[in-house]
């Protein structure tokens, strides 16, 4: 037997099958994998900071321009502000579904979308600009990593946004149902993940690069 | 913003064009008419016999955790005959090519094969083994064995089960569209920095093979949350950390490393996609590129990814001795720590595969050390497993051979590492023939592995076991095939051969590479003798029929269940009382139990949405390759809308009442009775829920009860 044979009860009254066991319940067992994707995208924005890290020597830019010549840190201190609200309306949003309100909740998602596109809207405006004055990837292995770094966290924004206008339409159709509530719960994690992933992109990426 | 291309593009077929196939080529063009009269060949026969709708409901939109890792084993062996083909192929350009007086033909100065296609060969070699044969294959081996293991009805997200698969097959599919339409990689399977750049590999091999990466590391990462989540979540009453069976415990420490290192692999493919597609500079020569930082980054996964792969074949070894040696397995608590300490050294040691980059003394120590350290955890199993088969009640099946073969693999492999992991030794045969003789035993110890359960789990998963001595022959022929091949292999790179070289300049390896060559051809006797096995077994299926416990010795919840498991597992969960329950139970005469009565259960629908996604992501991977901008949007978007449509719908499931489960139940429990014969009437009993008794007191031994015994307090004894 085991090596933890005094821990097994007797065979004789032992209980062999269990009829009434349902398992976890469905959210909880969801939220649990969504956090590990999460987890798996907290790894993939490490190795992009690693890349970066490797990438910011000032050998790395080839005598072109660096973050200090093209961060406007104010700029994008707007977009934090953007970002951090739309987190704050995804709460406000998610405090609303504790109150079974669908109308508060349709709020808040709706407030967190316009932010979330405000943030999105600047930092396009941003990289085009950049792009106007000649930055882009293709300058320099530094501005690869700068772009290619803020662009994949832009990216992340995107696809919440579209996951946002869908969860808009199925609370409006299917109102709370156990997939719904789920998906909203997941995607409160997949926003406020995004938003602290941000303060390090701006951090260690803007502010650290303007300042070097 | 895209980089500007050599050669043409079309905005409607992108780079492709009839140019592009390779009709011209004396293997390929053959080898492709050879595959289109096959696939016809199965087209007319599953027409034939009218099978495309039992094709469809029962495998290809299936969401069963059981047949969806068969689909991955099937998978797994294709590309594991596709690589060992490869393998032949690079093991006779070695053989030919020797020496300046060696002729050539099919435009090759030497040998059979150009240098160019000969580096697309050991490309897609090194590809295909590690990511699209030992993955697969393990990945399907945890799908079917894990649930079963823990107690479950199904993984925690059938829907995401069948999207892994459908992606990886999504994968294969890419790299063997390589063969015939353009060309594949020719920069190693891990790739180099900055030859597989635009400048120096203009062509869309190296697109092929980053793509092909890219759908595999999405389709694990999937299918590593999915594990991972089944074993915290899903398992049965009962079935506490501690009672784990070996294998679940390997399955958690290695899809921890996959969830967490893959990513690191996809950012270093992307990266390598910014280069070529948009003109980036993370990798070139110029331009502040930084040629090791891939290398680096690759290797941050590659490393981990390598411990993915040996721990769940561990995970089956752990399984497979203690039933032949009919004793529970030795130090249990030290195997599942051995475990975890693997899968956190496997972060530490990337470096090792490049000691040579020059990171200095210091770095080259550190990682040297915590190389070594992995020899710890590891020679604890390997004294794990001979203590549990000393002074066992050993029985030689062909699943034990392939076990214990796995066990001398690893000690070639694991102590030749240990010479590798010292620096000043690695210098001397860095790239040399000695690393991939090495390598390839580790990797073999998983094919043995693999094999093993194979044969193993078989009558669990299909109701009836391989022939023994078909098993046992391709053991042989495959272990000899093992010995001619690498013992010269580690000789030569002793001697100084090279890895990878199309032209062997010294004509005194000649011998060598000769007898490589013989084990080349074993190694297909082998080959020939699992197909007689496959063949053997399935006309004799009806003799070779097992009841739950095939072996008569098995220890864990898998074999408490009928063989083949039925769809819906186990008809009413198991309680679980030890840690090796069906031979706890089994100890104690009371392995025939059945539940006094069932309930109804709720079961997931099939899907065909993951096939077409999986479709999809196969036309997505296409599309970039070729550049065709349009069907990458197209297929992107599509990909997002069915998932939105997919996820408004759900799925309510079905339910199968108590009186379909019954009867189900009574069937298999009839025809296992015809089997083993000895088990007589099951009794029942044994589903005592809140405030009720056990039943488990009615034992097999005793006079038997026609009827369940009453329910109430009362009958308490």
């Amino acid at each position: 037997m085991s090596g933890h044979a005094s821990n097994n009860p007797d065979p004789k009254t032992a209980v062999l099958w269990d009829t009434e066991y349902h398992g976890h319940d469905v959210i909880s067992t969801r939220s649990l994998g969504f956090f590990m994707y999460l987890l798996s995208d907290g790894m993939l924005f490490a190795t992009l900071f690693a890349a970066y890290g490797v990438l910011s020597y000032q050998h790395s830019y080839f005598g072109g321009p660096t973050p200090a010549d093209f961060v406007k840190p104010w700029y994008t201190f707007s977009q934090t502000i953007a970002l951090f609200l739309s987190v704050l309306a995804y709460g406000m949003g998610m405090t609303a579904l504790k109150r079974r309100s669908r109308g508060g909740l349709i709020n808040g998602l709706l407030g967190a979308f316009v932010l979330g596109a405000l943030f999105l809207v600047l930092d396009v405006h941003d990289v085009m600009d950049l792009a106007a004055h000649g930055i882009t990837v293709a300058t320099s292995g530094g501005t690869s990593a700068f772009i290619i770094l803020t662009q994949v966290h832009a990216a992340h924004i995107f696809f919440g946004l579209l996951w946002i206008l869908v969860m808009i339409y199925q609370v409006l159709r299917l109102g709370f149902t156990t997939d719904t509530v789920g998906r909203l719960l997941s995607l409160r994690m997949f926003w406020h993940f995004q938003a602290v992933i941000w303060v390090f992109v701006y951090i260690f990426v803007y502010l650290w690069g303007y300042m070097s | 913003m895209l980089v500007d291309l050599p050669g043409g593009w079309n905005p409607l077929l992108g780079r492709l064009a009839w140019s592009q196939i390779p009709y011209d080529n004396p293997i390929l063009a053959p080898l492709f008419v050879a595959v289109v009269l096959g696939g016809i060949a199965i087209v007319a026969l599953i027409t034939y016999y009218g099978k495309w709708g039992y094709l469809w409901k029962e495998w290809l939109t299936t969401v069963d955790h059981k047949k969806l890792g068969v689909m991955y084993i099937i998978i797994g062996l294709v590309m594991l005959f596709r690589g060992f083909v490869d393998g032949m192929m690079i093991r006779t350009q070695q053989a030919w090519a020797v020496g300046p007086d060696s002729s050539g033909v099919f435009g090759a100065l030497h040998g059979y094969l150009t240098p160019f296609h000969y580096g697309q060969v050991y490309t897609a070699h090194g590809l295909i083994m590690i990511l699209l044969a030992a993955t697969p294959l393990l990945v399907g081996f945890m799908n079917i064995i894990v649930p079963i293991q823990i107690g479950a009805r199904d993984m925690a997200y059938p829907y995401l089960n069948a999207l892994g698969l459908w992606i990886t097959a999504a994968g294969a599919a890419l790299i063997m569209a390589s063969l015939f339409i353009g060309n594949f990689a020719h920069n190693g399977w891990f790739g180099y920095a900055p030859i597989f750049e635009i400048q120096y590999s203009p062509g869309v091999g190296v697109d092929y093979w980053m793509w092909t990466l890219q759908l595999l590391a999405l389709g694990t990462t999937l299918g590593g949350i999915n594990l991972l989540v089944t074993i915290i979540k899903m398992r049965a009453p009962g079935m506490t950390w501690f009672r784990l069976p070996i294998f679940v415990w390997a399955s958690l420490s290695a899809n921890i490393i996959a969830l967490t290192s893959f990513p690191a692999l996809q950012v270093a493919l992307g990266l390598v996609a910014a280069d070529r597609y948009l003109g980036a500079h993370f990798f070139t020569a110029g331009l502040g590129g930084n040629l090791m930082l891939y290398t680096n980054l690759f290797w941050i996964w590659g490393h981990p990814e390598v411990y993915f792969v040996i721990l769940p074949a561990f995970g089956m070894m752990s399984e497979i001795f203690p039933v032949f040696s009919e004793k529970p397995l030795f130090g249990y608590i030290t195997m599942v720590l051995a475990s975890f300490a693997i899968a956190g050294v496997s972060w530490l040691v990337w470096l090792h595969h490049f000691f040579t980059m020059g990171a200095g003394p210091d770095v080259n120590s550190f990682f040297s050390v915590a190389t070594m350290l992995v020899g710890i955890p590891t020679g604890v199993k390997v004294f794990n497993w001979a203590f549990t088969m000393y002074r066992g009640r050993l029985t030689f099946t062909a699943a034990m051979l392939w076990a214990l073969g796995a066990l001398f693999l690893l000690l070639i492999g694991g102590l030749t590492g240990m010479m590798l992991a010292i620096p000043a030794i690695n210098y001397m045969v860095h790239n040399s023939v000695f690393v991939i003789a090495h390598f390839h035993s580790m990797l073999l110890v998983i094919v043995y592995a693999v094999f093993g359960s194979v044969i193993f789990w078989f009558p669990k998963v299909f109701g009836f076991k391989l022939d023994e001595f078909w098993a046992k022959t391709m053991f042989w022929l495959f272990t000899g095939g093992t010995v001619l091949v690498f013992v010269p292999m580690y000789m030569l790179g002793f001697m100084g051969m090279t890895r990878r070289l199309d032209y062997v300049f010294n004509t005194n390896w000649h011998p060598y590479l000769l007898v490589m060559e013989g084990g080349i051809v074993v190694y297909t006797l082998s080959v020939f003798a699992f197909f007689v096995l496959l063949y053997v077994s399935i006309r004799d299926r009806v003799k070779n029929r097992v009841g739950a416990d095939a072996w008569g010795t098995s220890r864990s919840l898998e074999w408490l269940t009928h063989s083949p498991v039925p769809f819906y597992n186990f008809a009413v969960t198991p309680h679980v009382n030890a840690r090796d329950e069906a031979a706890w139970r089994r100890a104690n005469g009371i392995a025939a139990v059945q539940p006094a009565k069932y309930v109804d259960i709720h079961m997931p629908n099939n899907t065909p949405v993951a096939l077409y996604i999986g479709a999809l992501t196969f036309v997505l991977g296409f599309a970039l390759t070729w550049r065709i901008w349009w069907l990458c949007l197209a297929s992107l978007v599509a990909i997002i809308v069915l998932m939105i449509v997919r996820s408004y719908r759900g799925d309510p499931g079905y339910i199968v009442t108590a009186a379909e489960l019954e009867r189900m139940e009574r069937e298999a429990i009839a025809r296992e009775r015809q089997v083993d014969g000895s088990a007589g009437e099951p009794v029942v009993g044994g589903a005592p829920a809140v405030g009720r008794p056990a039943m488990a007191y009615e034992r097999s031994d005793l006079p038997k009860t026609s009827t369940p015994p009453s329910m109430g307090p009362g009958a308490h004894h």
